[in-house]
């Protein structure tokens, strides 16, 4: 319950456009509580395919690195590094390349702070 | 309650001008309010989850409803591992229920038999009929099954199967291969471009002489090919060398590679060369976008659908939206991971629609691990991007395994395909 409760606040208190909306996602799930109105929507769309591999919101379940809960600078540092090839890996290095640095600093936003936004 | 809404978050509430609406909500579970609005979804594969999944994660007010025939997806990724006996059929095989209870999406189990484009409007086989105000269409392919003469849907049921939609398919070649005596011959014909998952055949051909190697050693695996190349082929082709030498053999065109016509009876297919007899033949046959897209009126004369790259709406009917193998999206490959990925572009792309915003520009990513061998597996990555010839390959990005990769490499490679399944799976349908 306390969770719920949790969850509805912070949903709440997004910006009211987007509360009339939200009742049914408030219904559904606290999974459906996600991202809204104060997400850059070109830093999201570059962002979601990445889950692809690193599971929903960057959370990952096997052996594929999870950054789930990482700082956004932690995130760009790092994806920087693999587009640079200073950061060892199989397949990353191959992703990074297709993303400029200002794209680079919008996904480390987007999967930055995505964690906060799901409590 | 009141430890978890402050009084400052309270008066907060106010501030905004919400809060009444707000506490009543807390006491009627949203029932009271009005759904948003409509989008319909048809198909659960890649591509159609991903969007009805990402539709809800973004936006939970709209009303999502996925409509899909089957209770369980089995997917085509992992069913070449259910081949060489690395993953069982109950492993590859994924449902609604989370989609259902943890996002409320409404999950209708039927067939979508008729799009009313005007109306705005699908009729399901069940008699239903579903408004919507974006629909999206992901329905996966249909097989042309005049393409090669001799074959049908009866003789990919009985004793040809193109295991190319996995489930009974992929059961019916997994029961040949255990049945075929040891030095037996597997014959794999794959299709001429464009078709579903281009490194699919040849995963397949490494697969299934992993388990003859084990089992029957002295069978062969022969891939009939129309095509002078295929998708990661210096890396297939090393290795098959160095794990199936002797055992896996490709043919192309100018080898007798092209099937012209097959013969159930005798077990055999014909080539410019020739008859090739096979204990187990496993046609996959041309290929084009699923029944329902035809029906609809969203495909053009190449058997697929047009859309705009930005949104994946289609081109011919406008509200509703075509992704994954069905739609002709540029470079990228018809592969789950790419559907998916279109999948999430068009929710984002749908959700700004439906809310008077253009749509922003798209990114997009295909991201295919094949397994050679149990602890060696390569990758193919793609980022992709809009340019003014439609969704292009951003240059200098994605790319294959390196040739020379080290074997530690390969090894990772194999188990980041596990932990890719892993996490696809749990992206799209948990």
């Amino acid at each position: 319950m306390s969770s719920y409760l949790n969850i509805s606040l912070s949903a709440l208190l997004m910006a009211s456009a987007s509360i009339a909306f939200s009742a049914p996602g408030l219904a559904a799930s606290k999974a459906s509580i996600r991202q809204n109105a104060d997400v850059d929507p070109r830093g999201q769309v570059l962002s979601l395919s990445c889950a692809g591999c690193h599971g929903t919101d960057g959370k990952s379940a096997g052996i594929i690195p999870s950054f789930y809960g990482k700082s956004p600078e932690y995130i760009e540092s790092a994806l920087r590094d693999f587009k640079a090839g200073e950061r060892a890996s199989t397949v990353m290095m191959r992703h990074a390349k297709g993303y400029t640095d200002d794209e680079i600093h919008l996904i480390a936003q987007y999967f930055g702070t995505v964690w906060g936004k799901n409590k | 309650m009141s430890t978890n809404i402050s009084r400052r978050d309270f008066n907060r509430l106010f501030a905004t001008g919400v809060a009444g609406a707000a506490l009543g909500m807390f006491g009627t579970s949203g029932a009271a309010f009005a759904a948003g609005y409509r989008v319909v979804v048809i198909g659960g594969g890649f591509g159609g989850a991903a969007t009805a999944k990402y539709l809800k994660k973004l936006d939970p007010s709209l009303s999502v409803t996925l409509v899909e025939p089957k209770a369980a997806y089995v997917t085509c990724p992992f069913s070449n591992w259910v081949l060489g006996g690395l993953r069982t059929m109950k492993q590859i095989t994924q449902t609604y229920a989370t989609l259902a209870r943890r996002y409320g999406i409404h999950v209708v189990p039927d067939t979508v038999v008729g799009i009313d484009t005007e109306k705005g409007t699908v009729k399901l086989k069940g008699g239903r009929v579903l408004g919507y105000d974006r629909l999206v269409v992901s329905p996966g392919i249909d097989f042309k099954w005049s393409a090669i003469d001799g074959y049908s849907e009866a003789l990919a049921e009985s004793k040809m199967p193109h295991a190319y939609q996995a489930g009974p398919q992929t059961l019916l070649l997994q029961k040949q291969l255990h049945a075929m005596k040891n030095g037996g011959t597997v014959l794999i014909c794959p299709p001429g471009n464009p078709f579903r998952c281009p490194p699919g055949p040849y995963e397949r051909a490494s697969l299934i002489a992993y388990y003859l190697k084990q089992h029957k050693p002295k069978s062969r695996v022969i891939i009939l090919d129309p095509k002078d190349k295929f998708s990661k082929q210096g890396l297939f082709n090393k290795g098959w060398k160095r794990l199936y030498p002797e055992m896996v053999e490709w043919r192309g065109p100018a080898a007798g590679g092209k099937v012209l016509s097959v013969d159930g009876g005798a077990m055999s297919v014909r080539t410019d060369l020739g008859e090739l007899r096979g204990d187990v033949i496993n046609i996959i046959p041309p290929q084009k976008a699923g029944l329902i897209a035809f029906t609809a009126g969203l495909t053009d004369d190449s058997g697929w659908c047009p859309v705009n790259p930005t949104s994946f709406e289609s081109t011919i009917h406008k509200n509703v939206h075509v992704i994954g193998d069905a739609c002709k999206a540029g470079a990228m490959p018809k592969s789950g991971f790419a559907a998916s990925s279109q999948g999430k572009v068009a929710a984002a792309a749908i959700i700004r629609l439906l809310r008077g915003k253009e749509p922003v520009a798209p990114s997009l990513v295909n991201t295919c691990y094949s397994l050679i061998g149990k602890e060696y597996g390569v990758s193919v990555a793609g980022v992709y991007q809009l340019a003014p010839s439609g969704i292009v390959e951003i240059p200098g990005s994605g790319g294959l395994t390196p040739i020379d990769a080290s074997d530690d490499q390969l090894m990772q490679e194999a188990m980041f395909a596990e932990s890719w399944y892993t996490n696809i799976v749990r992206d799209i349908w948990a």
